[in-house]
């Protein structure tokens, strides 16, 4: 069984999977059953500033018969009050030593307001501060949330008075609604933060009701937009993660990263820690099925490092940082091309069309004597399942027009139908970078480009 | 016979698979695929566009679902029931090989029930070309041919012998299967496109053919098949005639006379339905004769799986050779045992008696469904025949110039259905529409 216990920034939790700042953790009676479930840690749900909230809050993005592929919400922080929260927080920290009790907090940008939140914080017993630069609705509004994450030097003002006065680790929490997530973060490491977290939600409108021509969701005839989180967001999440991993300020600066954004399952989660993180945080796919998917989350992240022979967390962190690269440092002489096995094949011709109408062109539709056959090129007459299966042809990719572009492996629907395959190209290595520092002209000129494909064999058709 | 009156016909014989709900038709329009040039398509004789249609139930454009299905095949309420889908676009389904195929057939009711429980029409008649065409005969193929023809602006009249347009629709498939109002919706539908439909006509009684060929520009027959062929056995006029019998079972359930130990000769389709109406209603035993095995006989393997199902009993190899009546009522069938020999004309192994195996079946009522004569009206016109049937060229124009047919009535090759009988009456119409405005003249307009 691998070791799934972490310690991150200080603060320890027997595994990974934190509940995200969120609805989730809106109080200690939840929080007291996520445990119960084997949550590593819980980032209480945002307390600072009073608020009201409103009803229809949570909207969400559906496609093609799956729920919630993203959900989309106005609602603010914690609406409970602050004495009532501080009092949980220390109850919910007293029965769970072990687990980890961190505060997300957000309140007007004085140094007092803040001095004051963290004070209260800390005298809870929690194990540690996230702050909430990243709220995009509502709470921006009035000048906090992602209105701070968004302005690097506000950022980083708001930092330090919080780390004049912490005693526990401070993690600052990033909001994607920004050009380059970067330059917060850095902000963030200049103000002395312990740790840092990302994504918060990403600015959204979920949906326009037909019928009415509402917004959706509607809230007494008015919308407007949210923050987006779940599933859908994953990839978005996992480049923001990988630029603070390949930056060089945050690298050098060795502060954690606690990842979230559409975490759903323990592939997820892995994939999170391959780029860099080394705590996790989960909220939309809790807030679809409960708290009871802690479980395989665990299990099957132990069940993938014990096939994998990691021993712990630690050694998985960043561990495909290093592959993280830009495009100018490809090696262009790299080659793949689709291969379709037959044998799997169902031919349900998504690769041909695909190809065809939006790629490259290099899949061919080959009847049984080998002979070339267009779409739709059967005869009207002819029906009935044996000759519709009969002679329905075979997509068959010519591998010599393929650029590998990977469109058919994408839309194929059956597993390990359509491999990609790496083949020589019969040229030397080189990168973009490389080439055009020895002959600028190729990325200037295209005579001097084509001289350049001419010379090493590339055509492209 | 007490027991009897506990079955209420409109329970047990009521159509066997429920609707689709609006979120199983989605979940499972979803699970398509949407294959490119996709075998289903092919595999449907009218070819309907089947992954489009079932996209726009994904996408919950259910109207412009249904206008996919009835643009292709204008039959597609009934197709959608009595096509053996396992053997056509569900049996072509990619998803054979990696689950289990799309419920085409149950979606396509799903988007035409829309259409029809909702009263709105996808189509509307053309732009009038002046033109007249008779339809003789209202089933499938008739009322689609006039449909596609009125839809191409022509004026159509269908004239039909019974007192229900539909043909087998209405009286000749099971309400198991397709209840009779959706047959009629089908009626009604072709109606408001403008065609007009004449009950009660019949050719060579109250209908002139004469008349018919110089008061319209064209002519299509569509007047399907003739009644059960006779076995040629003792006591034959002691034997129930089976579509008459399916026929009772929709327009009359509570008259049809269903004895408690029913013997049903053949073993196609129609026979299966015969044998599944006598068990619904109330026979303690139904068994099935025929003279050939599992192997050879012509209703489709599901069919005969469903049968089993429903507890009906099956003698292979078993020929009736009398009927035996004692004080006018039926108390047996009695049969001789078979055995397969060397192939027939039908390439099938053709069957011979086993000598001295004679026994008998205990019945007490005995149906036959051994196919249907040969369409008698070939004759009557003067019309060239294949095989009995009539005789058509690749536009369905009959040896008559004008004169076109489809349907059963031309069913030389294949086997007959419904859905082979829209395609033709589509062609015909097609064909019908090519003849009466010439391309040259369509582009003057």
């Amino acid at each position: 069984m691998a070791d799934l216990r972490i310690n991150f920034a200080g603060i320890r939790s027997p595994n990974p999977f934190w509940l995200a700042s969120a609805p989730p953790t809106n109080s200690g009676a939840q929080i007291h059953k996520a445990f119960e479930y084997g949550w590593g840690g819980a980032v209480w749900k945002t307390i600072g500033a009073p608020v009201l909230n409103v009803s229809n809050r949570y909207g969400a993005w559906h496609y093609g018969g799956q729920k919630m592929l993203a959900i989309n919400n106005v609602e603010l922080i914690s609406d409970r009050p602050l004495e009532v929260n501080l009092r949980e927080i220390r109850d919910v920290k007293r029965h769970w030593p072990d687990r980890a009790v961190i505060v997300s907090a957000m309140v007007e940008s004085t140094p007092e307001a803040w001095r004051d939140i963290v004070l209260k914080i800390e005298d809870t017993g929690a194990d540690g501060i996230e702050l909430n630069y990243g709220c995009p609705h509502g709470m921006s509004e009035r000048g906090m949330g992602s209105a701070v994450g968004q302005v690097p030097e506000y950022c980083e003002q708001i930092t330090r008075w919080v780390m004049d006065v912490a005693k526990i680790p401070v993690i600052v929490k990033l909001t994607p609604n920004i050009t380059n997530i970067v330059y917060p973060a850095r902000a963030a490491v200049n103000a002395g933060a312990n740790a840092l977290s990302l994504i918060n939600t990403i600015n959204s409108i979920v949906a326009v009701d037909l019928d009415t021509l509402e917004i959706t969701p509607n809230i007494g005839g008015k919308g407007g937009h949210g923050g987006y989180a779940g599933p859908a967001v994953k990839p978005i999440a996992l480049n923001m993660l990988s630029a603070l991993g390949t930056d060089e300020v945050v690298r050098r600066s060795g502060l954690p990263i606690s990842g979230m954004g559409g975490i759903s399952t323990w592939k997820d989660a892995a994939e999170f820690l391959l780029l860099g993180a080394s705590s996790l945080q989960v909220c939309t796919a809790v807030m679809h099925y409960g708290y009871r998917i802690i479980e395989d989350l665990c299990d099957g992240l132990s069940n993938w490092m014990d096939s994998k022979g990691f021993k712990s967390v630690d050694e998985v962190v960043g561990k495909s940082l290093h592959r993280i690269s830009d495009f100018k440092d490809f090696d262009l002489a790299f080659r793949a091309v689709a291969r379709i096995d037959p044998d799997k094949c169902i031919k349900c011709n998504l690769c041909y069309v695909a190809c065809n109408d939006t790629a490259h062109q290099c899949i061919d539709l080959v009847d049984a004597n080998g002979n070339l056959v267009q779409p739709y090129s059967y005869d009207v007459r002819s029906n009935g399942k044996l000759e519709a299966v009969g002679s329905r042809p075979q997509p068959v990719v010519r591998e010599e027009d393929c650029v590998g572009c990977r469109l058919c492996h994408n839309v194929c629907p059956v597993e390990g139908c359509i491999e990609m395959v790496e083949v020589p190209s019969g040229r030397a290595s080189v990168t973009w970078d490389q080439l055009t520092k020895a002959r600028p002209e190729v990325g200037s000129d295209w005579e001097a480009m084509e001289r350049y494909r001419k010379e090493v064999g590339i055509d492209i058709h | 016979m007490n027991d009897r009156q506990i079955i209420r016909p409109e329970e047990v014989l009521a159509e066997y698979y429920p609707p689709l709900t609006d979120h199983e038709a989605v979940v499972e329009a979803n699970r398509c695929l949407y294959c490119y040039d996709a075998p289903c398509t092919h595999a449907c004789p009218t070819h309907i566009d089947i992954p489009k249609f079932i996209k726009k139930i994904a996408t919950e454009n259910v109207v412009g679902s249904a206008r996919t299905i009835l643009e292709a095949n204008l039959m597609g309420a009934t197709c959608a029931r009595v096509c053996p889908v396992q053997e056509l676009c569900e049996g072509a389904c990619v998803l054979n090989a990696e689950e289990k195929p799309i419920m085409i057939g149950r979606l396509q009711r799903y988007a035409t029930d829309y259409v029809y429980s909702r009263g709105i029409d996808v189509f509307k008649a053309g732009p009038p070309t002046g033109k007249k065409v008779a339809v003789i005969g209202a089933g499938p193929a008739g009322l689609t041919c006039a449909g596609e023809l009125a839809k191409l602006g022509h004026s159509v009249t269908v004239f039909e012998k019974r007192e229900l347009p539909g043909g087998l629709s209405t009286y000749g498939i099971i309400v198991l299967r397709e209840p009779v109002e959706v047959a009629l919706a089908e009626v009604e539908m072709v109606k408001r496109l403008g065609v007009e439909v004449k009950t009660g006509m019949e050719l060579g009684a109250n209908l002139s053919f004469e008349q018919i060929r110089r008061e319209y520009d064209a002519v299509f027959l569509s007047v399907g098949l003739g009644a059960v062929p006779a076995l040629g056995i003792p006591g034959e006029e002691h034997i129930v005639d089976g579509l008459s019998y399916i026929e009772a079972s929709k327009m009359n359930p509570q008259g049809l006379e269903v004895g408690r130990n029913v013997a049903v000769i053949g073993a196609g389709n129609t026979a299966i339905d015969c044998a599944t109406v006598a068990k619904r209603l109330g026979a303690e035993r139904v068994t099935m004769v025929y003279r050939r095995t599992d192997a050879e006989m012509t209703a489709y393997p599901h069919e005969y799986e469903f049968a089993k199902k429903e507890g009906i009993e099956f003698r292979f190899l078993t020929q009736p050779v009398r009927v035996i009546v004692e004080g006018g009522k039926v108390t047996g069938l009695e049969c001789v045992r078979m055995e397969l020999g060397a192939p027939d004309a039908s390439g099938r192994p053709a069957p011979r008696p086993v000598p001295g195996s004679e026994f008998v079946l205990p019945a007490d009522q005995v149906v036959k469904a051994i196919g249907q004569e040969k369409p008698a009206l070939a004759q009557m016109l003067g019309l060239q025949t294949e095989k009995g049937y009539i005789k058509v060229n690749d536009d369905f124009e009959t040896s008559l110039s004008g004169v076109y047919a489809g349907g059963d009535c031309v069913r030389a090759k294949g086997s007959a259905s419904t859905v082979m009988a829209v395609e033709d009456g589509k062609l015909a119409a097609f064909a019908i529409h090519r003849k009466l405005v010439p391309l040259r003249a369509a582009a003057d307009d």
